[in-house]
């Protein structure tokens, strides 16, 4: 064997390698899930579940508030994918399409809004909001993660955006369409990947977020699926197989969608960087 | 990296009004056109802006104005504070306490950001090394760790490193690195500490390598294949062409990894029950717990906004790259 494909036979194994310790986690909590409970808990640890059971799944969707939790998530999520879509997409539009003055003080802002650290904001966003009286209430929160995806959304989306060769439009402007025309066939068609990719940004932050939701949310049934899965641990002890089937269940829907679209957050991630 | 005329405006919309024969006729249009396309920028932005600055803007003038208050529990019923100038300040800057979780934080956040971009940076260069079907296995590894939620980590990690049954102890024992049966990684704040940055480590090394993954493929072949027809070395060549395409990269990756790891509070709050102990204490527990369990807001939002203060001096670097970026295209 040549040392080249010695070497390609290296590096692929050190792939593996890192690839397996970089999973394990993850594993090991599907497999916990699946365990019965005496091979949970285990002198050796079983690393393969058998037999394989769905009573902790079982456990898990019958555990109090489950069904609360996962409706307020879903409904949180969709209406701050909606809405910072759209917000996000007339600003992207304004900061890749146009040269205005003040458009470096826009920039600043949503760069700069991005280093304020949750934990300073959320004293201040408690106080604000239990004078609004807005403590408790999921309008609250959806509107706190609004803001918070935003400054990101907007700035991905541009990066899409300014991807798009300008000769596209100006070919259209060329046959004869006005701006707002070459804007629908010619822009929109193209950046409906985008918009795509950066939704689910939005709704992963959104699921996943934790502290604004733990302070502001204080009935257990008004809460969101992360604080639920957080208290899942101190009510009792610690369960173990529940809890990972409960982890699991958490842990789903973000990483399918992340699944779908990782690569064309990636690339408009790049492109809004790597563009000078 | 400059690229473009900078002041493209999309289409020049005298040269098209010029163009038909009707010019006095279409020239009010026109005029309205251009004032519509001045304004244009302002309206798309406005809606965005106003979400900003009144959920962020507003709650950051106020974070500021209650760190000069006497505000607490009362206060918050009576909704107004009291001015106290710079006591709170005072108060924080005689306090022990915080000179010990200042400097605990920074050191976290040196060891966590060096580690994320060490690691990050090895798998991102390890990916350009791989075979079509491994590359493809390790970044849909990398993508479903970048996935987890950190309230689901958090609960993996702690399940790895039960007192009783962690995986990690047994691996660690089996391995004969000592005797690991039975630790309990969280009486120690230092390998308490240990268990907490791998955590942070894993959770934040694919959004590394995987940048930096897309940045080096991104790095022109031609170019390089040119450099090596004109005899330049390798390491030439990736001095000259592939650091300088990297090096802004880099910047804003390890800005951002300063940025979220100087924050960190979620990790710590969850691994320790909601109850971290003193010696677990990062800067942004130390004033939440100060606000929401003492119900020190005055105090506790003076805590913030040093730590504010000083990640903005800590990433100016990135703040001005991404502006310049922002300006010339």
């Amino acid at each position: 064997m040549s040392r080249r494909t010695l070497g390609r036979i290296g590096w692929n194994a050190l792939g593996l390698f890192v690839f397996l310790v970089i999973i394990f986690p993850v594993y090991w909590m599907i497999s916990t899930a699946f365990k019965e409970g005496q091979n949970v808990l285990a002198d050796t640890p079983q690393f393969w579940p058998h037999p394989a059971t769905l009573s902790n799944f079982d456990d898990a969707i019958h555990r109090q508030y489950f069904w609360d939790v996962v409706r307020n998530s879903l409904i949180i999520v969709t209406v701050v994918v909606s809405l910072s879509l759209v917000l996000a997409f007339l600003a992207a539009l304004a900061l890749a399409k146009f040269q205005f003055y003040g458009r470096g003080a826009f920039i600043v802002l949503i760069l700069g809004v991005q280093m304020v650290p949750l934990n300073a904001l959320i004293i201040p966003l408690y106080i604000q909001l239990s004078r609004a009286g807005l403590v408790n209430e999921l309008t609250g929160v959806i509107i706190t993660y609004l803001t918070f995806v935003l400054p990101f959304t907007v700035w991905t989306l541009r990066g899409f955006m300014l991807g798009i060769p300008r000769d596209l439009e100006e070919a259209a402007m060329v046959d004869g369409s006005s701006r707002f025309g070459a804007f629908v066939r010619i822009l929109l068609p193209l950046i409906a990947p985008g918009m795509v990719a950066t939704s689910i940004f939005a709704f992963i932050q959104a699921w996943n977020e934790y502290l604004i939701a733990y302070v502001l949310l204080n009935d257990a049934q008004k809460q969101t699926i992360t604080v639920w899965l957080a208290d899942f641990t101190t009510q009792r002890g610690t369960d173990w197989g529940p809890l990972m089937a409960a982890a699991t269940l958490t842990a789903l829907p973000v990483v399918v969608f992340f699944l779908l679209v990782h690569q064309k957050i990636a690339a408009g991630l790049t492109a809004g960087a790597v563009r000078g | 990296m400059s690229s473009g005329p900078g002041g493209e405006t999309g289409f020049p919309a005298s040269a098209v009004a010029a163009a038909g024969p009707h010019v006095a006729r279409r020239r009010p249009r026109a005029v309205g056109e251009r004032t519509l396309h001045a304004l244009a920028p302002y309206l798309l932005l406005a809606p965005a802006a106003l979400v900003i600055i009144a959920v962020l803007g507003y709650p950051l003038y106020l974070v500021g104005r209650l760190s000069f208050e006497q505000f607490g529990l009362a206060e918050l019923i009576t909704k107004k504070g009291t001015w106290i100038g710079l006591d709170n300040y005072s108060r924080l800057f005689h306090d022990r306490q915080f000179w010990t979780v200042l400097l605990r934080t920074i050191v976290f956040t040196v060891v966590t950001v060096g580690l994320t971009m060490t690691f990050g940076t090895l798998i991102g260069l390890l990916l350009m090394k791989l075979g079509r079907f491994m590359r493809l296995l390790l970044s849909t590894g990398l993508v479903l760790v970048w996935a987890t939620p950190v309230v689901v980590a958090v609960n993996i990690f702690r399940w790895m490193v039960d007192y009783e049954f962690g995986v990690l102890n047994w691996t660690l024992t089996e391995l004969h690195l000592g005797d690991f049966l039975n630790k309990d990684w969280f009486a120690d704040p230092k390998t308490g500490f240990a268990v907490i940055i791998a955590l942070i480590v894993w959770g934040a090394i694919p959004f590394v390598a995987i940048m930096v993954y897309a940045g080096l493929s991104q790095v022109p072949a031609e170019l390089l294949e040119a450099a090596e027809i004109d005899g330049a070395r390798r390491w030439r060549a990736f001095k000259d062409i592939t650091f300088p395409l990297l090096l802004p990269i880099f910047v804003i990756l390890t800005s951002l990894s300063i940025i979220w790891d100087f924050q960190v509070f979620n990790q710590v709050w969850l691994m320790r029950g909601s109850e971290p102990e003193e010696s677990y204490w990062l800067m942004s527990v130390y004033s939440f717990i100060e606000a929401f369990k003492l119900g020190e807001y005055g105090f506790g939002a003076a805590i913030a906004v040093v730590m504010v203060g000083i990640m903005f001096l800590a990433t100016f670097v990135y703040l001005r790259q991404m502006i310049r970026m922002g300006e010339t295209r």
